[in-house]
């Protein structure tokens, strides 16, 4: 019994950080468990089918069209990661929605509610650019095998095992039509703040900061200009706030609200799912900025 | 997308009221996605009380509009007179038709009150220089299946300048906030007789 408990009590304390070789078999061969369910068209070639039938740029008369057009932008620095989208959903010109949500917070803890300014939640952020049912689907996916893991291995998942889960999801379905650009933003005790790029190509970067969407030179622009990694949580914020705000108004293809995000050590925050409209107007009259606008005949 | 008529974006609506007409337009100008100016006004004025709102290629939208300066002002020095809306209407008409296996790539809308009668006018053409005359409203642009639907929802008739006003500026910019290829504020001008009011409207700058 004494025997037993040494034993049990003994084992190096980092042990249990690795995989045994049924779970790394689990983990690494298993197919992803709704991968055949999907109906394929009745086609010879279905991605080249998949792809004249819903890609707009080689066929601008394609019949299915998918929502696209966004500007989400992430990025690193001393606080944690900012997370900042707008929310806008056309296809064509035709603007859909003005109300989407296009941050989704991923696992199972963070499926609880979204005040503005509560306390934060612990769990990954991922954010959506292209297809919106795409992003939804695979985020959700991802949410459950995130979830999974956490049963699993009594802990959270890492931001990079997630994101290679997604990234192997894509580049298996590489070719199908998938269209998603997607970043993954979390704080973790083994990693510290975490950022991901992934995309339905199957590219998957680690990096310090990422814009999406077609607004995204417009968000580079002035994300580059004004940062700097000591940027503190206030500044980071507006700095955030600011290039989404630019890509709004110069991009045909975003707008609506301003959805900001804060993932630091406890979990992320939301601060807040604001209009732009009133912003930018402050922005221009109060700070002089934006002097292309005319606001007098 | 790519036809020449979604390159630019622009969205431009008319309305008839008691003694009255309104004409307005949205004042972006976009090369696809990207806003170039927000200053783009498409609404030309061709004699007291005689308005030409174009939309379409932007560049077709100026020739076009510079085509009927010269047009109207030799028309002036020769009859000595101000063009009557109806007048210009079937001259837009037979000006674009000269262009029929070429056309100009705008959508014209013409808005006035005659000065001999004192009739509120307004028409519309296609690019090839169809005239559609309407006792309502006209509209024209990227935003005008929206355009139609708030028209539709809110004009009613026999409405006073001022009520004309609020009519046209709400259906406006509730329809291009609909589209993203217009909007970006937006030029208003409403038309009584021996009286035009122009107003600029704060629209979304999104």
């Amino acid at each position: 019994m004494m025997d037993q408990l040494v034993r049990q009590y003994s084992r190096s304390p980092h042990q249990n950080e690795f995989y045994s070789e049924q779970e790394q078999h689990d983990l690494t061969e298993g197919l992803p468990p709704l991968s055949l369910k999907f109906s394929l068209p009745p086609v010879a070639n279905h991605s080249a089918f998949l792809r004249a039938m819903t890609d707009d740029h080689s066929n601008p008369n394609c019949p299915i069209k998918l929502a696209h057009g966004t500007t989400t932008l992430a990025f690193r620095f001393q606080g944690g990661i900012i997370v900042c989208t707008d929310s806008r959903a056309t296809a064509g010109s035709w603007i859909a929605s003005q109300t989407v949500k296009k941050v989704i917070p991923v696992s199972r803890l963070s499926r609880g509610e979204d005040k503005p300014g509560s306390e934060p939640v612990p769990g990954l952020l991922g954010t959506m650019a292209g297809g919106a049912a795409d992003c939804q689907y695979w985020l959700r996916y991802l949410s459950q095998q995130c979830t999974l893991h956490e049963i699993r291995h009594k802990r959270r998942i890492t931001v990079a095992a997630a994101s290679k889960i997604l990234a192997n999801l894509t580049y298996a379905y590489k070719g199908y039509g998938l269209s998603m650009g997607t970043m993954l933003a979390g704080v973790t005790p083994q990693e510290g703040p975490a950022l991901y790029y992934i995309d339905s190509d199957g590219t998957r970067l680690p990096g310090n900061m990422f814009c999406v969407g077609s607004g995204q030179t417009f968000a580079y622009g002035v994300l580059d200009a004004n940062y700097r990694y000591d940027l503190t949580e206030e500044e980071a914020l507006e700095l955030g706030r600011r290039s989404i705000l630019a890509a709004m108004h110069r991009d045909a293809y975003s707008g609506g609200f301003i959805n900001l995000y804060h993932v630091k050590e406890e979990g992320w925050v939301h601060h807040g799912f604001n209009d732009m409209n009133p912003i930018f107007w402050k922005t221009k009259l109060e700070k002089g900025e934006f002097s292309n606008v005319t606001s007098e005949l | 997308m790519s036809s020449p008529f979604d390159i630019n974006g622009g969205a431009c609506v008319a309305m008839v009221g008691k003694d009255c007409v309104a004409i307005a337009c949205d004042l972006r100008l976009g090369m696809q996605a990207l806003t170039v100016s927000n200053n783009f006004p498409k609404i030309f004025n061709f004699a007291p009380g005689t308005y030409l709102g174009l939309t379409g290629l932007a560049t077709d939208v100026s020739t076009v509009s510079d085509l009927f300066r010269y047009k109207v002002n030799m028309y002036r020095l020769r009859e000595e007179r101000h063009i009557a809306p109806q007048t210009l209407a079937n001259l837009v008409s037979s000006s674009l038709y000269e262009r029929r296996f070429g056309p100009y790539f705008v959508s014209p809308v013409i808005a006035g009150i005659n000065n001999t009668t004192g009739k509120p006018f307004i028409c519309g053409f296609d690019s090839i220089g169809c005239i559609d005359f309407a006792k309502d409203f006209i509209v024209s642009g990227t935003a005008s299946d929206q355009l139609f639907g708030t028209c539709e929802g809110l004009w009613e008739p026999d409405l006073s300048p001022e009520n004309l006003f609020e009519t046209i500026s709400q259906a406006l910019l509730s329809a291009v906030d609909r589209d993203a290829l217009s909007g970006w504020g937006a030029q208003v001008y409403i038309i009584e007789k021996d009286k035009v009011t122009q107003r600029l409207l704060k629209g979304r700058q999104d």
